[in-house]
C-alpha cells in the first residue's frame, strides 16, 4: 500500500515537474541556444565543408552531435516534445481552477476580505435604502459588467465581472503552442527518418542514372510528408522528386507527371531578373488527365496534397558549339568542337590527354562594372530616389563554365566569356580560370585585334614556339640594326632577344625580373635605377618581338605589313601581357564559344505536408489567445450595502496604472449612481 | 484599442474624471462610448470614409478582391485609433495632405523631384525623410535640454518635433511609394522592400508609440530616451544611404513580389518599435539611472507600466508578424518553416518576450531584473534585425548590408 502511494506521489511529483513554469522556461531556453547553434553553423552543407571550417579533430564530433542537422537531430525533437509535454500538462492542471475562475462570481466574498482590497472605498448612499441595489445594478449593467448578487443577513453583496473571456486566451494561445508543435513534428523530418528505418529504406548516392536507383531508395506515394526537388529540362517530364537524406538521395514518387514546356525569365529594364516562370503540363498518373499551369516566385500549385514551388532554375542541356584553339606549339586551325551542358568529352581524338567538363551556360549575364570605389556623391541623398547604379549594369553577353581534368583526376575550373569586353575603351576576350572552388577566378584578357583574336594567338604560337625563337630573334635584329652595323653587335643581340624569348618562354615577365635579380648584377651592386633600366630594355625588346611575330603572323596568313605607329602600341602593350598570363592559364587549349542552343531547366520543389492545416489553425489560436490574454481586462467589481454604508472593491488580473483609474472611475460612478459624496480619497488607497 | 472604454483627457490623462451627475439609469457602455465622440471624431471618420470611397471610385477597376477588402478595412481601423488616440486624427490629415501635394507635384514625371521647388526642399521622398532625421535630432536635443533643464518648453518642442518627424517620415514614404510606380508601373512597389526603408519606418513606428505613450501617461520625460534609440536608427540609415546609396529605389526580387510583405513588415516593425521602446523605459527605470538624473525620469511604478505596456503591444504584433510571415514563407519558399536564420532569430525574439510577459504576468516579478531584461530583449531583437543579415547567410538575404 505505501509503496503504491509513494510511486503515485512520485508520478504526481514528475507530471508537477514537468507542467511547471520553472520546467517550460528552461525548456524554452535549450531551446533558444539549440536555435543559435543552427542558425549559426551552416545546416546541411557537404561534410567536406565542415572538415575545412572544424578541422579533423571537431568534425566528426559536432558530427556526432547532430551540429549540422539541428533542426532534426533527436535530441532537438526530444526538447520540442518535452515543450509540447509541458505545455500540455499545464494546461490540464490549469484548466480547472481558470473554469471555475471564469465562471465564479465571488458572490460569497466576506466583507473583511473586500476591506483588504488594495482597491475599496465606502461611502454613505442618500438614496433611500430600497433603490439603491436597482441603482448600483443598473450601473454596472451600463458600466459592461455581469454580476450576481448575495443576500446576507446584514445586507446584499453584488459580485460584478467583465472581461472574463481574456481567461480564454490562455486557453487559445497554449493549446496553440501544442497544436503547432505537433504540426511541426507531423511535417518535419520525423516521419521521413522512421520510413528510412522501419521501411528499410536505403538513401542512395545521387550521383547516378535514375533507372539504376534500386527500389530500396525509392518511396512510394504513401511518404507522410517530404520537401524534394525536382529537376525537369525543357521538354522533359518527370514524376518523382528527390529528397535529400543524409549525404544520399531517396526517389520520392509524385501521384502526377510534371512536364516543362518552358522556363521563362523577365528581366526589369535595369537587367535584374523580374520573374522567373515554369509553364508546366501536370498529368494524373491515376486518372490521365492532364491540365496546364505555369507557376512562379509566389505562386505555387497546390495538386493532390502536393504542393510545387519554383525553386530555381539550371541549364538543361544546352548545346554548346566551340572553336578549340591550341595553346601548344601547332599549326592546327581552330578545332570545331560541340557539347551538351552536363556532358563530359575526352579530348585525347583532338590529342589530349583531358576530359572536358562542361558545367554551366547562361545566354544573359548582367554585372555590375561601375570601377570599385565610386562612391556616390554626397548630394545624391537629397535629390531624388531614382537608382543612379542602373546605367553600370550591363548584360556581358553568354558565358560558360567548364572543367578540364587531366589524367591524373586533377581539375581546373574556367568561366569564359562568349563575347569580347570593353574595359576601358580596349576590348578583350575574356576567360576566367581557377584551380578550386574556394578560389576567386584569374583572369586572362585577351586583345583583341580590330574584331579578331586569331592575331594574338597567332603570335602566341610563335612567340612559345621553341624552333621558331632562333627566326623570330633575327628578324627582330633585321629590323632593330641598320644593315651597315657591325656583325658583332648583331650577333649579340640576335643572342638577347633569343635568351629574351626563352627566358619570357620559362616564367613570363616574373623569370625576367628574377633573371634581373640574381644574374644580371651579381658582381656588381646594383642600384634601384640601374634596375629599372634592365628591366626596361627587357620590355622593349619583347616588345620588339612582339612587334615582328606579329609581322611574321600576317606575312604567314597572306596580309600586309603594317607601318609602325603609336597606335599600335598598347595592342602590343596587351598582348605581351596576355602572354605572360597565358602562361599561368593552365590548359594546353583555349575554347571559344562560337554559337549555342539554350535549352533551361526548372528547379521545383514539391512538399507534402500534412500538418499544415493543424500548424495554421494554431497560429490563428496563437494570435486570438495572445490579444485576448494582453487585451481583455478581466476586472472584478464587488458593491457590498449594508445598514447605512456602500463598500465597494475591485480586483483586476493585471496590476496596471489603468486599473487604478478604472476604480476610480466605477468609485464615482457608483457614488454618483447612490447618491453619495465623492469618498474620501484616502480610503481608496 | 484597448483605451476605447477610456479615452484620455491630453491635461491630465490619468485624473480621475468628475462623478457623473445624471441620475439612474445609466446608459449602456456602447452608447456612453459613442456619446463620447465629438465632431472632429465624426468628421475624421466621414473623411476616411470619403477617401476610400474616391479612391475605390477612381482605382476601383485595378483593384481585386484583396485591394478592396484592405482598403475598405482601413476605414474601421484608422477610425478606431484616430477615435481611440485623438492626436493621431490630425497626424493622418497632415500625412495626407503632405503625401497628396507631393504625389501632385509630380505630374507623372520623376524628374521634377530635382526641378519643382516644394519637391526639391519638401516633399520628395528623399527630402522628407531627410526633414524627418533632423526633427528627430533636434526632437532628441529639445528633449534632452527638457530633461536636463526640467525646461517644459523644451519638452513641448521635442513633442511637437517628434510629431513633424513622424509626419514627414510617413508622408516621405508614401511620396516614395508613388515614386517608385513613376520608374516605371513594373518597378513600383511598397517602400518597406530594403533595409532603408525599414528604417524609416522603424523610426516612424517607434516614434509613433512613443508619443502615444507619451500622450497616455502625460509626462515628456521619456523622451529623451525614447529619442535615443530613434536617433541611432536615423543616424545607420544616413549613414547606410550615404556609404552605399541605399535610398536609391530599386526593383523587387520575385521573392518580394508578394501581398504579404505589405503586412508583414510593418507588423514586424511595431513589434521592433514596442521592444525598443520597452528597453528605453528599461534603462530609466533603472536605479542607477533613477539615481543619475535625480527626479527627472518618469516614476518607476509608471515607467514599469510603460514598459509592460511596450512590450505587450510588440509581442502581439510580433507574434502576428511571425505567423504571416510563415504563411509568405509557405507560398515563397515551400515551407512555412525552415529554420533559416532569421526565422530561428525572430523564435528566439518571440520565446524571449514570451518568458518575460509570464515572469510579470503569471510570477508577477517586478523590478530591476525585468529591466534588464528588456534591455537585453532589444540587444537580441537587434540581433535578430541586423545581426542575421550582417553576420548569417540565408534566405532572407534581400535585408542584407
Amino acid at each position: 500500500m505505501q509503496a503504491a502511494a509513494a510511486r503515485v506521489s512520485a508520478l504526481e511529483r514528475i507530471s508537477e515537474l514537468l507542467g511547471s513554469m520553472r520546467f517550460a522556461v528552461s525548456l524554452l531556453t535549450v531551446l533558444s541556444i539549440a536555435s543559435v547553434i543552427g542558425a549559426v553553423v551552416r545546416q546541411n552543407e557537404p561534410a567536406n565543408a565542415y572538415l575545412n571550417q572544424f578541422g579533423q579533430f571537431w568534425e566528426p564530433v559536432f558530427a556526432q552531435m547532430g551540429l549540422y542537422t539541428v533542426y532534426g537531430s533527436s535530441w532537438f525533437l526530444a526538447i520540442l516534445a518535452f515543450l509540447v509535454l509541458s505545455t500540455t500538462l499545464c494546461i490540464i492542471r490549469q484548466s480547472v481552477p481558470i473554469l471555475r475562475e471564469m465562471r465564479g462570481f465571488r458572490e460569497h466574498a466576506r466583507e473583511a476580505s473586500l476591506r483588504l482590497f488594495a482597491r475599496h472605498a465606502s461611502f454613505v448612499p442618500t438614496l433611500p435604502p430600497g433603490a439603491r441595489r436597482d441603482a448600483v445594478t443598473a450601473y454596472l449593467a451600463g458600466a459592461g459588467f455581469r454580476f450576481r448578487i448575495d443576500e446576507r443577513e446584514d445586507g446584499v453583496l453584488i459580485a460584478a465581472k467583465q472581461g472574463a473571456a481574456g481567461r480564454i486566451g490562455y486557453f487559445l494561445a497554449h493549446a496553440a503552442i501544442v497544436m503547432i508543435c505537433v504540426g511541426g513534428l507531423l511535417d518535419g523530418n520525423l516521419p521521413l527518418a522512421l520510413q528510412i528505418r522501419l521501411g528499410g529504406k536505403v538513401p542512395t548516392s545521387g550521383d547516378q542514372p535514375v533507372a539504376r536507383i534500386p527500389a530500396s531508395a525509392r518511396l512510394d506515394q504513401d511518404t507522410w510528408s517530404y520537401h524534394g526537388n525536382i529537376y525537369i529540362p525543357e521538354g522533359g517530364s518527370t514524376d518523382f522528386a528527390v529528397l535529400g537524406a543524409g549525404d544520399g538521395v531517396l526517389l520520392q514518387s509524385l501521384p502526377f507527371r510534371i512536364a516543362l514546356k518552358r522556363f521563362r525569365i523577365d528581366y526589369y529594364a535595369s537587367g535584374m531578373p523580374r520573374r522567373y516562370a515554369s509553364d508546366l503540363v501536370i498529368t494524373d498518373s491515376d486518372s490521365g488527365e492532364s491540365f496546364e499551369r505555369t507557376i512562379e516566385v509566389n505562386k505555387p500549385l497546390e495538386y493532390r496534397g502536393v504542393t510545387l514551388f519554383q525553386s530555381g532554375f539550371d541549364d538543361g542541356g544546352s548545346i554548346l558549339r566551340f572553336a578549340l584553339r591550341d595553346l601548344v606549339p601547332s599549326k592546327r586551325p581552330p578545332h570545331p568542337l560541340d557539347g551538351e551542358v552536363g556532358a563530359r568529352l575526352p579530348l585525347a581524338g583532338m590529342g589530349y590527354d583531358y576530359t572536358l567538363e562542361i558545367t554551366g551556360f547562361r545566354p544573359i549575364n548582367v554585372e555590375n562594372v561601375a570601377p570599385p570605389g565610386d562612391a556616390e556623391p554626397l548630394g545624391g541623398f537629397f535629390g531624388d530616389a531614382r537608382p543612379q547604379t542602373g546605367e553600370t549594369l550591363r548584360n556581358l553577353g553568354p558565358v560558360f563554365t567548364f572543367k578540364l581534368r587531366d589524367a591524373a583526376g586533377q581539375a581546373r575550373e574556367f568561366n569564359n566569356y562568349m563575347l569580347p569586353l570593353d574595359i576601358e575603351g580596349r576590348k578583350y576576350l575574356v576567360s576566367g580560370v581557377r584551380t578550386s572552388q574556394a578560389e576567386a577566378f584569374h583572369y586572362l584578357r585577351i586583345p583583341l585585334d580590330g574584331d579578331t583574336t586569331d592575331t594574338w594567338f597567332a603570335i602566341r604560337q610563335i612567340f612559345f614556339d621553341p624552333e621558331r625563337h632562333a627566326a623570330l630573334a633575327r628578324r627582330f635584329t633585321d629590323r632593330a640594326l641598320d644593315a651597315t652595323d657591325e656583325s658583332a653587335l648583331r650577333d649579340r643581340l640576335r643572342e638577347t632577344a633569343e635568351n629574351t624569348l626563352a627566358l619570357f618562354a620559362r616564367g613570363g615577365l616574373e623569370a625576367i625580373s628574377d633573371f634581373i635579380e640574381k644574374t644580371a648584377f651579381t658582381e656588381h651592386a646594383a642600384t634601384e635605377e640601374d634596375r629599372q633600366r634592365a628591366g626596361a630594355a627587357f620590355i622593349q625588346i619583347l616588345q620588339g618581338l612582339v612587334w615582328d611575330a606579329w609581322m611574321s603572323a600576317r606575312e604567314a596568313a597572306g596580309q600586309t605589313a603594317l607601318e609602325t605607329s603609336e597606335g599600335h602600341a598598347p595592342f602590343i602593350r596587351d598582348t605581351l601581357l596576355a602572354l605572360a598570363d597565358s602562361l599561368r592559364y593552365g590548359a594546353p587549349l583555349y575554347l571559344q564559344l562560337t554559337d549555342y542552343k539554350h535549352r533551361q531547366a526548372t528547379i521545383l520543389q514539391a512538399t507534402r505536408a500534412p500538418g499544415k492545416p493543424l500548424v495554421y489553425t494554431g497560429s490563428l489560436l496563437l494570435a486570438l489567445g495572445v490579444f485576448a490574454m494582453l487585451y481583455i481586462r478581466e476586472r472584478r467589481l464587488f458593491v457590498l450595502l449594508k445598514g447605512d454604508e456602500a463598500l465597494t472593491a475591485m480586483s483586476s488580473n493585471r496590476k496596471t496604472i489603468d486599473a487604478d483609474e478604472t476604480f476610480a472611475r466605477h468609485r464615482a460612478g457608483l457614488a454618483a449612481a447612490l447618491g453619495a459624496a465623492s469618498p474620501d480619497p484616502e480610503e481608496s488607497t | 484599442m484597448k483605451l476605447a472604454s477610456s479615452p484620455p483627457s491630453p491635461a491630465a490623462p490619468l485624473a480621475v474624471q468628475e462623478p457623473q451627475k445624471s441620475a439612474p439609469p445609466m446608459p449602456s457602455v456602447r452608447a456612453a462610448w459613442l456619446k463620447r465622440r465629438d465632431f472632429g471624431d465624426w468628421f475624421y471618420a466621414l473623411a476616411l470614409l470619403a477617401a476610400a470611397g474616391v479612391a475605390f471610385l477612381r482605382y476601383g477597376e485595378a483593384m481585386d478582391a484583396y485591394d478592396t477588402a484592405i482598403l475598405a478595412l482601413h476605414v474601421p481601423i484608422l477610425a478606431a485609433l484616430g477615435w481611440a488616440w485623438r492626436p493621431f486624427r490630425l497626424f493622418a490629415a497632415a500625412v495626407a495632405v503632405l503625401a497628396l501635394a507631393g504625389i501632385w507635384l509630380y505630374q507623372g514625371d520623376p524628374a521634377r523631384a530635382e526641378q519643382t521647388f516644394f519637391l526639391k526642399y519638401l516633399l520628395s521622398s528623399q527630402t522628407a525623410i531627410a526633414w524627418m532625421s533632423a526633427f528627430f535630432f533636434i526632437a532628441t536635443g529639445a528633449y534632452w535640454i527638457g530633461l536636463l533643464a526640467r525646461s517644459a518648453f523644451a519638452g513641448r518642442t521635442g513633442s511637437a518635433l517628434t510629431w513633424a518627424a513622424a509626419v514627414m517620415g510617413a508622408a516621405g514614404l508614401f511620396v516614395r511609394w508613388y515614386e517608385s510606380y513613376l520608374l516605371g508601373p513594373e518597378i513600383g512597389h511598397i517602400p518597406i522592400s530594403n533595409l532603408y526603408e525599414v528604417f524609416v519606418l522603424f523610426s516612424l513606428v517607434t516614434a509613433l508609440l512613443y508619443l502615444f505613450y507619451e500622450g497616455r501617461y502625460g509626462t515628456r520625460k521619456l523622451g529623451a530616451l525614447a529619442l535615443l534609440v530613434i536617433s541611432v536608427s536615423v543616424a545607420f540609415l544616413l549613414w547606410y544611404a550615404f556609404t552605399r546609396g541605399a535610398h536609391q529605389i530599386q526593383p523587387l526580387v520575385p521573392a518580394l513580389q508578394s501581398y504579404w510583405m505589405k503586412i508583414h513588415v510593418p507588423a514586424n516593425f511595431v513589434g521592433y518599435g514596442g521592444f525598443a521602446l520597452a528597453a528605453m523605459a528599461g534603462i530609466a527605470y533603472l536605479p542607477g539611472v533613477q539615481k543619475l538624473f535625480a527626479g527627472r525620469l518618469p516614476t518607476p511604478e509608471v515607467l514599469g507600466d510603460v514598459m509592460y505596456k511596450a512590450i505587450a503591444i510588440g509581442f502581439a504584433f510580433f507574434t502576428i508578424a511571425t505567423i504571416l510571415g510563415a504563411l509568405w514563407a509557405a507560398e515563397a519558399w515551400g515551407s512555412y518553416w525552415s529554420w533559416d536564420p532569421k526565422e530561428t532569430f525572430a523564435l528566439i525574439v518571440w520565446l524571449n518576450y514570451a518568458v518575460w510577459l509570464h515572469l510579470r504576468l503569471t510570477h508577477g516579478v517586478r523590478g530591476t531584473m525585468l529591466a534588464w531584461w528588456a534591455i537585453t530583449g532589444l540587444l537580441v531583437t537587434t540581433f535578430a534585425f541586423l545581426g542575421v543579415n550582417l553576420f548569417l547567410s540565408g534566405l532572407h538575404s534581400y535585408g542584407s548590408l
